[in-house]
């Protein structure tokens, strides 16, 4: 394992850049999550530390080496695909054994047993070791593609949306084993995803990319309690961040300059109120079973935000809304006050 | 507008039996989902209320009227797949208006049903804009558009959200909720999404080889879920099961988990030792340090404003949904709390609820 950095990177395919002047360092043993809508140079960023892609300009290296000029093979690195593509006709043994036995590694066959053995139960397939590949569902067979990537022990791992062709279930048994397997082997990963939960649940750092730019890095909790942006702000959180001009619901102080106010669930106060106080209405409480989210209007924007199950509100109550430490922008969208700590 | 009456119906294809006797009623201007995985007989209904697929056995009725064997054209009901498709060499007004057109209504009448619609659909700007320049959000409201502008009995939708990515499909379930509520016609849904089932039904039939597991409103369903694969069906995660050998007699607060004595609803049947289950949502369990039910910290997954938390137990894993701000650390011990009159008790064989106080409070199985 190795630290991993992009240093000034840009990549232009004809006329559109596709990777903006990305500066990056992933440290020895983390994982970092790249976030972002289609199109937003998440996918090409793994290719340039894989060699996949040139980089026009800027370098890249790999545990202190420059590797900006070296092939594919000659990084270290192991990719890990959206699509499992297993060897349909080997056993998971053999596809799991199948980079070992690489003519470059020439292992021994009881170290190769050994190493698919323990990926293999690490990942809860060792009782499938025997079975043809294409006998499997379909997160088992994920599980192989991802054991296969983890039977070498390269510099880092590059993952691009290895869970989202899995059914909602199995991409969150599969989240919580990988970042257990990732904690355990003390693994460098590079991920990327469109997929918020995943990211705030995953990664050691969150890195919110845009139109080639990388827009804000930082921890979940950074990223999502101190957007750099508003843009970063509606990324992340479910329900999505209310977002409305200063000034609509009062608040203590807000900052000079402020244009704009971003509000969680936990950046406001809903009481039932008699009608002097009451500035906002109930439209409905959507049950979602463990979430209920609550749907309020004030002038004419409508709010959402979570709500105790056992809440007594119901549509038509007349609330007072107001503000707890929210998060306050100015004209560009830039956060400049609000955001704990 | 209709009631739709599905009764005692059978659909076998060949030696295989895709719906083993449904009954159900959907109430005039209902908003009715029909969820379960994969080849659980959801769609096979679906297409049989749609006149699609005969039944072997059974009534359908629509309205009040037996349609059980009238062909899908003279059934006066909307059907919207997953996939829209739209004529590409026609503008959105032509789109939408066409249905009518083929039914024969004159140009006037069709150009204010179809502005009506749009108008519903809030695409009313757009009417005379080639679909082939729509974004993806547009497409699918005018697809919606020439579903609704015949003003039909009933809708019936097939998964029609299930190629969208996870952010535009939350929109769209929240516009076709509120369409729903502008114009109140009688809808039935198909999904394996038990969100999308959560956030729009009015009712819903949890369905599971052929046979539906339990038929009421989302919320109770939730709360009170008849069987085990319904409580594992629904919920973000799932509701958690602990395994426990004993017996219960009716009356009993409690139950026992190895030395833990644990508070449940008042029990109202009976089960000599067997093996059964402790059912519990991840939103109702608490940690405390003085719970004599311990378990050891797998993992924790940050999700802003509230966390889940992956603990392992003797009887089995377990995830807990705690505000973001606990702290806790992974491989740490922690006792076990919950939120006593929200528990459900699994008789593990047949995998049924046990009555109780809980289930008293509703409608149940």
């Amino acid at each position: 394992m190795a630290d991993v950095t992009l240093d000034h990177v840009t990549k232009r395919f004809g006329q559109t850049v596709a990777i903006d002047d990305l500066s990056l360092t992933i440290a020895d043993g983390e994982l970092v999550v790249l976030l972002g809508p289609t199109g937003a140079g998440k996918t090409t960023t793994l290719r340039l530390v894989a060699g996949l892609d040139a980089a026009d300009t800027g370098r890249v290296s790999i545990g202190g080496r420059d590797v900006t000029g070296i092939a594919p093979a000659g990084r270290d690195v192991t990719f890990v695909f959206q699509q499992y593509s297993l060897y349909p006709h080997l056993s998971v043994f053999d596809n799991l054994a199948f980079p070992l036995r690489s003519p470059q590694r020439r292992l021994p066959a009881d170290e190769i047993k050994r190493r698919v053995t323990e990926v293999a139960t690490m990942l809860r397939i060792a009782h499938k070791l025997d079975n043809r590949a294409t006998r499997l569902s379909g997160g088992e067979m994920q599980r192989v593609a991802i054991g296969r990537a983890l039977v070498r022990r390269p510099a880092i791992y590059l993952m691009d949306e290895p869970l989202s062709s899995l059914d909602a279930k199995l991409r969150s048994d599969l989240r919580l084993e990988l970042k257990h397997i990732q904690h355990d082997l003390g693994a460098t990963i590079l991920y990327v995803t469109h997929d918020q939960t995943e990211a705030m649940t995953l990664a050691s750092r969150i890195g919110v990319m845009n139109a080639g730019r990388l827009i804000q890095i930082g921890t979940p909790r950074e990223v999502y309690q101190r957007p750099a942006n508003l843009y970063v702000a509606a990324r992340l959180g479910q329900p999505a961040i209310n977002i409305f001009p200063e000034g609509l619901i009062p608040a203590g102080s807000a900052p000079i300059g402020a244009k704009t106010v971003g509000a969680r669930t936990e950046h406001l106060r809903i009481e039932r109120a008699a009608n002097g106080a009451a500035n906002a209405r109930v439209d409905w409480i959507e049950h979602l079973g463990d979430q209920n989210h609550l749907h309020v209007s004030i002038g004419d924007r409508k709010l959402t935000t979570l709500v105790d199950p056992a809440t007594e509100l119901v549509a038509g109550d007349a609330v007072a809304l107001s503000l707890v430490d929210p998060l306050y922008f100015d004209g560009e969208g830039n956060r400049i006050a609000g955001g704990r700590g | 507008m209709a009631e739709i009456r599905v009764e005692n119906v059978r659909k076998s294809f060949g030696a295989f039996t895709a719906v083993k006797g449904s009954t159900f009623t959907i109430n005039d201007g209902e908003f009715f989902v029909m969820l379960g995985p994969s080849g659980c007989g959801k769609t096979t209904t679906l297409r049989m209320i749609a006149g699609l697929e005969l039944p072997t056995s059974g009534r359908i009725l629509l309205g009040g009227e037996d349609v059980t064997f009238n062909r899908a054209a003279a059934r006066d009901i909307a059907f919207v797949f997953q996939l829209f498709a739209l004529y590409p060499h026609m503008n959105v007004r032509k789109n939408i208006g066409f249905p009518l057109k083929c039914q024969g209504m004159g140009g006037a009448e069709v150009d204010k049903a179809v502005e009506d619609a749009a108008q519903l659909l809030r695409i009313d700007h757009l009417l005379d804009r080639s679909v082939s320049g729509l974004a993806g959000g547009d497409r699918q409201r005018v697809a919606l558009g020439r579903a609704i502008v015949r003003r039909p009995k009933a809708f019936l939708m097939d998964e029609p959200l299930g190629t969208l990515d996870t952010e535009f499909r939350d929109l769209m379930v929240r516009e076709l909720r509120e369409l729903h509520n502008r114009i109140g016609a009688t809808t039935v849904y198909v999904t394996h999404d038990q969100l999308e089932a959560m956030a729009m039904a009015d009712k819903i039939a949890v369905m599971n080889h052929g046979v539906i597991e339990q038929f009421g409103r989302p919320q109770e369903i939730y709360d009170r879920p008849a069987t085990m694969f319904v409580a594992d069906f629904l919920g973000s995660p799932p509701m958690n099961f602990l395994s426990f050998h004993g017996g219960v007699r009716s009356g009993d607060r409690a139950v026992r988990l190895d030395a833990a004595e644990i508070a449940v609803p008042e029990l109202r049947e009976e089960r000599a030792p067997g093996e059964l289950a402790l059912g519990i949502r991840p939103e109702h369990v608490r940690l405390d340090d003085g719970a004599p039910l311990r378990g050891t910290v797998f993992g924790t997954e940050y999700l802003g404003t509230t966390q889940i938390v992956a603990i392992e137990t003797a009887h089995g894993p377990l995830k807990a949904r705690l505000p973001a701000d606990l702290p806790v650390e992974t491989g740490e011990n922690v006792g076990l709390s919950f939120r006593s009159e929200r528990l459900s008790v699994f008789d593990k064989g047949t995998g049924r609820a046990l009555a109780s106080a809980l289930y008293a409070g509703g409608a149940h199985g």
